[in-house]
């Protein structure tokens, strides 16, 4: 692979195009195992009421394991509750950065259109750094590229489905028009799925509960990370066009004449 | 004084800040990963220990944990 080929996401570089999502590692053990395997630079965090009981903190691992922390604002159903959280996050982990979640519906968990545009113009102007989960609309993904995201992240899939990329084609669509990084945000279930974000052409992937909830999550994170560097290859080399029919691969110049002379 | 805390009712004496609550939770030294909200908006960290609260006061604490 080309070394200058990074991901450029502001004015930060990584290395890494797996951006890894906390959620779901049943301890921490797993995670920071997992975030060694991954290869990975960024890792998100949520907020939550403080629980005096918990042991240890996730910002210790991924300290340790040397990622970056990426707050999230799962869980909020408003523009307003967003903004807040955001508002928190950048209190607690002292950063702008934030990736924008605002939930319309808790069975798909699917982003509100509304509610979303409206909570990252507000953060773009308060100067945040902001990453909007998105649908796989092309549109919309614009809309959030014109209020000021640095980012855009389509989900391939309702979040923890495991459903890969439903509509790869409003993907293209959305990495056609882009002038910001595109990373696939959530529906990656196994290492494919993450090898076809690339291989459309995406920036990176985001890859959550494919990683903390396969029956090895280290494996897994290993898997995915080279699934992430396969289709980023092969995005570069250009793969060959679908066909209906064959296309020989073999020359048929100089085939043998193989039949049997008349009266033989 | 009463005013609920991630949720909890909590009777506080008067004067009580949000630096007080804090230590009540018994957070880790320097508050490390730790935002706190009072009605609904963001008090940062420098204004801890000024910022007194009211009777009936809603306030939230929150602190990292995995997800997304």
């Amino acid at each position: 692979m080309n070394i200058d080929d990074h991901l450029r996401i502001a004015d930060r570089v990584f290395g890494s195009r797996l951006i890894l999502g906390s959620g779901g590692f049943a301890n921490h053990e797993l995670l920071a195992r997992a975030c060694q395997e991954s290869g990975a630079e960024i890792c998100t965090v949520a907020l939550r009421r403080l629980d005096p009981a918990a042991r240890g903190s996730i910002l210790d691992v991924l300290e340790t394991a040397g990622l970056e922390v990426l707050p999230n604002t799962a869980g909020c159903f408003t523009a307003r509750d967003a903004v807040v959280t955001a508002h928190l996050a950048r209190e607690a982990f002292e950063t702008d950065w934030i990736k924008l979640e605002v939930i319309g519906d808790d069975r798909t968990l699917l982003p509100d259109a509304v509610e979303l545009v409206a909570a990252a113009e507000e953060l773009v102007d308060d100067g945040f750094v902001v990453l909007p989960y998105t649908t796989d609309d092309p549109v919309l993904a614009r809309r959030l590229e014109d209020v000021g995201c640095v980012a855009v992240m389509p989900l391939g899939s309702p979040i923890g489905s495991g459903m890969g990329i439903r509509n790869p084609y409003n993907v293209s669509i959305i990495l056609e028009n882009a002038g910001v990084p595109v990373i696939l945000d959530a529906g990656v279930g196994t290492a494919s799925d993450a090898a076809l974000a690339m291989e459309l052409g995406c920036d990176a992937v985001l890859c959550a509960s494919a990683i903390s909830r396969a029956h090895d999550p280290v494996a897994m994170a290993r898997a995915i990370r080279l699934a992430v560097e396969a289709g980023r290859l092969a995005r570069g080399a250009g793969r060959i066009p679908r066909r209906r029919y064959a296309q020989a691969s073999t020359p048929e110049h100089g085939l043998a004449d193989l039949d049997a002379p008349l009266g033989a | 004084m009463n005013v609920t805390v991630n949720g909890q009712p909590r009777e506080l004496p008067a004067g009580a800040t949000v630096a007080d609550v804090v230590e009540l939770l018994d957070v880790t030294p320097g508050a490390r990963g730790v935002a706190v909200a009072l009605d609904g908006e963001v008090v940062t960290r420098s204004r801890w220990p000024a910022t007194e609260l009211r009777d009936g006061a809603l306030i939230e604490v929150v602190a990292a944990i995995q997800g997304g």
